[in-house]
């Protein structure tokens, strides 16, 4: 898919998001839009991903920040992994779209997250088997800024240099924002990029909603090492009221605020 | 009981995983920097492909076993029990009970028989934890061979299971041709005074105190719980029928275990007089495992006198 196909499919993925939290009455929007150009660039440009392949013989996409799980969900329906019209059951009884993903619910979900700091350990876990196995495919888990607070996370990234996992992606979706406030109000994260390199991570900065940037950073070559993609994204991105605004990290829309963040991303009818 | 052999079970966990290993091809081994107490080291050497050491990161592990589960091998990922089922509770509830994923997790240094370390390192509480978890199968082999016998059977089945091994050297007293059924328990000796339900290492003391009982004129039934989860309901409602008295005996907290799994079966199917020997609500300390099981009353020669304070009092 080309940057303008990109484009449109990341605001149709935006609007599906505020509908389904709409429709939900609860979950998280600002995280989810936050990293919806990272999915989109990941699912339908870069991931060798479709229904129907033998999800071990796949590229895998870990949603480690699980409360983003409406944005994945999204991408998944849009990818045909199952019917765009079961988007608007996120979060009800009896749906297959649980609050938080769950791979053995929903068709196209690669691991069950929402706890924070797992979903890199699970990485590295199916990355190790990919080297095993010696295939070919690559693993990416995308993390939320306020996760990395976890102690977990920097043991999967020293696990991920130990074994040189050159087929492992670690893409970080920072937004500067978490429940409590800002990164550095809550607790300061400081700098990420010496950080990582220091964790022994290739690490490269972009702009989180910059598809073209995004692929390139996908396809950077690497080599016994793994590769971590510093993604400065807007926390509530395409929705003026929700934009930087550490109140829309865990509330949903209501009917009016619906249908104005709608208007505003074209998503109207 | 004249038993001439000891062997720590954990010794014959190492030895089972290296045999294993020849014959699964999709067994993976995890382990965080206790290779060499563990014994998952025997495993390594022959197969370090397939050997993992994550260093001191017991939840990173959990987490990285259940990525391999996911990849289509059989994770087995070791460490203390105390730490695997402590540090990594929550890794193991969500990332692989959740999913059920198919993940064994083989802890050994399990109970007070960890011994001189302490109570820092003395798990009493692994069963009570697991065995809450949807989804977790819990087994407790009792001796070196059933050891074999079960992380095979653990291997074979599909889902996540845990093992709780434990670490001195310890009476060998089941046969290789003894029936080993995860969830089916097996009646060692039969009574009609009491039924001893026993896991662990604690089987072999009730066996012994049984012996004595006998000698005394009290017929109790020994039954090796080495399934804690899915508990044989079966075997406890019929032997609590025919005994009318049931003892519970385990290195771990009577809390939550063995004791809680025997009398959540009893008080809904059958309400029988009952005695559960474990630890009473309290930590360990430092001492050797003979000297602690003394204090802590897992010993036969309380499990003699519990018996015939519950028979005096019928």
């Amino acid at each position: 898919m080309d940057i303008n196909g990109l484009q449109e499919i990341s605001r149709i993925v935006r609007g599906d998001v505020i509908r389904m939290l709409g429709e939900a009455q609860s979950g998280h929007p600002g995280g989810s839009l936050s990293c919806v150009d990272i999915l989109t660039t990941l699912y339908f440009a870069e991931m060798d991903n479709q229904p129907g392949q033998n999800p071990t013989e796949r590229d895998r996409c870990i949603l480690s920040k699980g409360h983003a799980a409406p944005a994945l969900y999204s991408v998944l329906a849009r990818k045909g992994y199952f019917p765009v019209e079961e988007l608007l059951t996120l979060r009800k009884f009896g749906s297959r779209l649980q609050g938080h993903p769950d791979m053995k619910k929903t068709p196209g979900v690669d691991a069950s997250t929402g706890s924070l700091g797992q979903g890199s350990s699970i990485a590295v876990g199916l990355a190790l088997g990919e080297k095993l196995k010696k295939g070919t495919h690559k693993i990416y888990a995308i993390v939320g800024d306020g996760e990395i607070q976890e102690g977990q996370f920097w043991e999967a990234m020293m696990s991920a240099n130990h074994y040189k996992l050159d087929n492992l992606t670690i893409i970080l979706d920072h937004n500067g924002l978490q429940i409590d406030g800002t990164n550095d109000a809550v607790m300061t994260l400081g700098n990420i990029r010496k950080k990582l390199e220091a964790f022994g991570a290739m690490v490269i900065e972009v702009d989180g909603h910059d598809h073209q940037a995004l692929i390139e950073a996908y396809r950077t070559p690497v080599k016994e090492q793994f590769k971590f993609i510093l993604a400065q994204t807007v926390k509530g991105k395409g929705v003026s009221f929700m934009e930087n605004q550490v109140g829309w990290h865990g509330k949903a829309p209501n009917g009016a605020e619906v249908r104005q963040a709608l208007i505003e991303l074209g998503c109207s009818k | 009981m004249n038993i001439s052999e000891t062997k720590s079970v954990r010794i014959a966990y190492g030895e089972a995983l290296l045999e294993l290993g020849g014959t699964e091809k999709n067994l993976v081994v995890l382990d965080a920097d206790l290779a060499h107490a563990t014994m998952t080291c025997k495993f390594g050497e022959a197969y370090p492909k397939r050997f993992f050491n994550m260093g001191i990161a017991e939840g990173d592990m959990m987490d990285t076993a259940a990525g391999l589960a996911i990849s289509g091998f059989t994770p087995v990922a070791s460490t203390f029990a105390l730490f695997g089922t402590g540090r990594a509770y929550e890794q193991i509830r969500n990332s692989i009970c959740y999913p059920k994923l198919n993940v064994k997790i083989a802890c050994t240094h399990s109970g007070l028989t960890v011994g001189e370390d302490g109570g820092s390192h003395q798990s009493i509480e692994d069963i009570s934890l697991m065995r809450s978890v949807p989804n977790m199968t819990v087994i407790v082999p009792c001796d070196a061979v059933q050891m074999k016998k079960a992380l095979t059977a653990a291997v074979e089945m599909d889902g996540p299971v845990y093992l709780r091994v434990s670490r001195p050297p310890a009476p060998v007293f089941t046969k290789e041709s003894d029936s080993f059924e995860i969830g089916k328990a097996n009646i060692l000796r039969n009574g009609s005074d009491i039924a001893i339900f026993a896991t662990g290492l604690m089987v072999y003391e009730a066996l012994v105190a049984a012996e004595e009982l006998e000698n005394q004129g009290v017929h109790a039934a020994v039954v090796d719980m080495h399934t804690i989860k899915p508990i044989d309901k079966e075997s406890i409602i019929s032997l609590a029928r025919k005994t009318k008295r049931i003892l519970t005996v385990e290195e771990h907290s009577v809390i939550g275990g063995l004791g809680s799994a025997v009398a959540e079966v009893l008080s809904e199917n059958m309400p029988t007089a009952m005695k559960c020997i474990g630890i009473e609500d309290c930590f360990g300390q430092s001492g050797t495992p003979e000297q602690l099981l003394k204090e802590y009353g897992l010993s036969s020669a309380n499990i003699v006198e519990q018996t015939k304070i519950m028979i005096k009092k019928a």
